[in-house]
């Protein structure tokens, strides 16, 4: 039987309150706990619950045929606590099925696997830790935020002991490769890749409500017959997507509950398929070959690169400067400035500061809160300028002695009028 | 015997504490120095916020004014107005009707008996994209004003109130002074509005006398605008006291800040003061730098802060309001005002009451009068960063310059100017002979 493979990210980042310049220094908390716990419980009402039961009804009803697999991100767990004790309920009742599988990341749902070896391990042992506490597992399958790859970064995964990996598929990262087959990282071929089929991917997360579409509305019966008419020697379906899409960003006006309270059975009733968790496909199929990503690799937009987070100037000045305080972050002893640290690392900050189609009013500004992308960076090293102040103030931090060059205040002393005198 | 007080009817765009740059402050300290040397004045806006100290001065919103239309006087003059804008096409109409209905102007409470009489116009003040607009309206109400007012001399602050003025004088025969506090090249460099240059240009040359607030704005007159120079005044601005409480920092408390406060635009040089901080930063990593205000460049300053790698040393706090510029200039170490063309430019002296240390450009008409300022080129950056860097290290030197400014600002006393004002008006009216100024 051929596999389809189901993963969701599950990920709420700590929005930052409008914080001034006239802030710093006076208030150490950066958070928007009103928009924040919003927003979890906008969520949750739309989403969570309604879909976390209705995985949880077709798990039951399929008697263990049908498996999902989701990444959360510690911060996102840390909002459940908070504010959605339901939802995390929810989720737990979905991992006492046996049918679901967690998956590793980094707990600030961060980029650090570009700047960092060392945070970034840190960061997915404590994720992995907050998913032990809460569903009873240890995660063997990793996923980079947003799913952000590249050869070095799948080597750190390797190192960290992970055998299955999951990343973006697109045609211009695949060439001629089909992203229906397993793959291994190409010095280690013990890390198994699973790659997303964006295809059928999109067909749900993006196009399912288009009116214009050519396949709206689609059914599941219809979605069952495009997975099963895929080439008889292909071996998986890889269907990854952000969990929101049921209910938040596809509308359940749109049917996107009708579609998947029945896709179950139209896949294990009438397709060549069975439904597997990224580490069990990772255990039945072999890889079909090496894949050697230079370049790194993401699913955002069409570029599905970096360019959502990091390449323009604000977006680099803004990670540069934040990374420069590791160091003496790791020297402090304090647990607010260590969870400020990890909160002020979520990626989403650096997507609020894209300009890429600012002027178009497209999915980014559907995803963020600021009126622009410099208000978000603005806003973001205030916050960062704060930050700094705690951090060196805690770790001790004496600043260099300045030396100042003498043709400096020799070019001074010409500007002062003729009443100041230097000495 | 103490003669009969002077009546100034006054023509001004903005005033405090509703304002959006040095404009507003002038006109306050100016009017304020005026009363105080017993001039009457009556102050004209676009329009009032309520928020204005209506109890120290006699304040007239012209969006309050009913405008008689059935006056024949009124409406003979009306036709002067048309003459008056003829060139720049602001108000082409025929009759009052038509003035009404052809020009988009929202009339807010429109009498309709028998023949339609009075109009109130309604304002949005400020600086909107309907400007032209209102400057236009705001002339038609001035006539009504000029009509009703009993008034020895007219005053108007800058191009907006000019057709007011025009008007006025048109409407009660009465000798007008305009009041230069910035020209269309301050503004916008060589690419000038020529509607604006054309308002200007007719505001000085019906002026029976121009004042400037620097001689380097009484040459911009005489050779740009083809202005008589014997004609022109120079009154320098002044600067209120300190407010009476100055908070203690309490941002970045132990941080030395250097601070840019005004538009973010291409005359005020903010691109100076980036390529600046970079350079103290590079001796000095823990200096911080602040941009306050808004304008065209902003992003560009923005990015280049960031290209440059600085952004966690150079903020942005956005347009300020009063209390909060004051705050500023208390936690402020130097202040900096690399301006490439400033008329006058009072941020530095209310930088300087403060007592903090400025730094101004040789290209601001303020560096005219001050002593205690370190003066540059704005271009050159190497003597921007010097003087940055000299002051924020000595501070036996910085504290000096700022004490021996504070004791210069608080010379330069807005009474002072109001009396060579009132001297102008004296000889303008001719209602004695009088000291030249």
């Amino acid at each position: 039987m051929k596999k389809l493979c189901f993963y969701f990210q599950v990920h709420q980042p700590f929005r930052l309150k409008d914080y001034r310049f006239f802030d710093i220094s006076c208030d150490d908390d950066y958070f928007d706990k009103k928009l924040n716990h919003e927003i979890m419980r906008k969520v949750a009402d739309k989403c969570y619950l309604p879909m976390n039961q209705l995985l949880l009804e077709q798990i039951q009803a399929h008697n263990g045929n049908f498996k999902v697999s989701f990444s959360i991100s510690g911060i996102c767990i840390e909002q459940f606590e908070l504010y959605a004790q339901d939802v995390l309920d929810s989720f737990k009742r979905l991992a006492d099925t046996g049918c679901v599988e967690f998956i590793a990341e980094t707990y600030g749902h961060s980029l650090s696997a570009l700047k960092s070896p060392e945070e970034f391990k840190a960061q997915v042992a404590k994720q992995t830790a907050k998913v032990k506490e809460h569903f009873g597992q240890t995660p063997t399958t990793f996923r980079n935020t947003e799913l952000i790859y590249n050869n070095q970064i799948g080597s750190l995964v390797h190192e960290m002991g992970y055998n299955t990996m999951i990343t973006e598929g697109a045609d211009h990262i695949m060439d001629w490769r089909s992203p229906n087959f397993i793959y291994n990282h190409c010095q280690h071929p013990d890390l198994k890749l699973l790659l997303k089929n964006y295809k059928l991917s999109d067909d749900i997360a993006f196009r399912f409500s288009e009116r214009s579409w050519e396949s709206w509305p689609l059914h599941a019966e219809t979605f069952g017959q495009w997975v099963n008419s895929t080439a008889w020697n292909q071996e998986i379906i890889n269907l990854f997507m952000d969990y929101e899409t049921f209910g938040e960003h596809q509308w359940a006006e749109s049917g996107i509950f009708e579609f998947m309270r029945e896709l179950p059975n139209q896949i294990i009733n009438h397709s060549q398929f069975d439904f597997v968790t990224p580490s069990e496909a990772a255990a039945q199929l072999s890889p079909v070959s090496d894949i050697d990503i230079h370049n790194t690799i993401s699913w955002a937009d069409a570029e599905r690169d970096l360019t959502a987070w990091l390449g323009n100037p604000i977006q680099d000045d803004a990670f540069d400067s934040l990374y420069e305080l590791e160091e003496l972050v790791k020297k402090v002893d304090d647990k607010k400035i260590k969870d400020d640290w990890v909160k002020l690392q979520t990626s989403d900050h650096f997507y609020y500061m894209c300009t890429k189609f600012w002027s178009d009013g497209d999915v980014h500004k559907y995803f963020s809160h600021y009126e622009s992308p410099y208000a978000a960076f603005i806003n973001y090293m205030n916050v960062l300028t704060d930050f700094e102040e705690r951090v060196k103030k805690a770790a001790g931090y004496t600043p260099e002695e300045i030396k100042i060059d003498q043709g400096i205040i020799e070019n001074f002393k010409n500007y002062l009028p003729y009443s100041v005198d230097l000495k | 015997m103490e003669p009969k007080p002077l009546k100034v009817l006054m023509f001004g765009w903005e005033f405090p504490p509703e304002i959006s740059g040095g404009l507003g402050t002038a006109c306050y300290g100016l009017v304020s120095g005026l009363i105080d040397s017993g001039v009457d004045v009556t102050f004209v806006v676009p329009k009032l916020y309520g928020t204005e100290e209506t109890d120290k001065f006699r304040l007239v919103g012209a969006s309050d004014i009913n405008v008689n239309f059935s006056n024949d006087h009124f409406n003979k003059n009306l036709e002067k107005v048309k003459y008056l804008q003829i060139h720049s096409h602001i108000l082409p109409y025929v009759s009052p009707q038509e003035f009404l209905e052809r020009t988009e102007f929202d009339v807010e409470s429109l009498k309709i008996d028998s023949t339609f009489s009075t109009a109130k116009f309604s304002f949005g003040g400020k600086y909107g994209k309907n400007l032209l607009s209102e400057v236009s309206k705001y002339a038609v109400v001035a006539m009504q004003i000029a009509q009703d007012q009993d008034f020895d001399v007219i005053h108007a602050h800058d191009w907006l109130t000019f057709p007011a003025a025009i008007m006025a004088k048109e409407v009660s025969g009465k000798k007008l002074v305009v009041h230069i506090h910035a020209t269309e090249f301050d503004r916008s460099g060589e690419a000038v509005n020529q509607e604006v240059y054309d308002m200007e240009r007719q505001g000085c040359e019906a002026a029976d006398r121009i004042i400037c607030v620097s001689r380097l704005t009484r040459r911009i007159l005489m050779n740009r605008y083809g202005i008589d120079g014997s004609k022109i005044s120079v009154v320098h601005n002044a600067v209120v006291p300190k407010p009476a409480i100055i908070y203690p920092k309490k941002n970045l408390v132990d941080k030395k800040i250097v601070t840019f406060l005004g538009r973010i635009t291409f005359q005020k040089g903010p691109d100076y003061f980036v390529e600046a901080a970079k350079k103290v930063l590079e001796v000095m990593p823990d200096a911080h730098f602040v941009m306050a205000g808004n304008g065209d460049m902003f992003l560009n300053c923005l990015e280049r802060a960031a290209e440059l790698k600085i952004s966690k040393r150079f903020h942005f706090p956005g347009f300020l309001n009063y209390f909060e510029t004051n705050n500023l200039f208390g936690m402020t170490d130097v202040y900096v005002m690399p301006s490439v063309s400033e008329p006058f430019g009072i941020t530095p002296l209310e930088a300087m009451r403060t007592g903090v240390p400025v730094i101004i450009s040789k290209q601001s008409g303020v560096s005219e009068v001050l002593n205690n300022a370190i003066k540059v080129d704005f271009w050159d950056v190497n003597a921007l960063s010097d003087t940055i860097i000299g002051l924020l290290k000595h501070e036996e030197v910085s504290k000096q310059l700022a004490g021996d400014g504070t004791d210069e600002v608080h010379e330069m006393k807005w009474e002072y100017a109001a009396l060579k004002v009132r001297e102008i008006y004296n000889k303008t009216i001719d209602r004695r002979r009088s000291v030249r100024v």
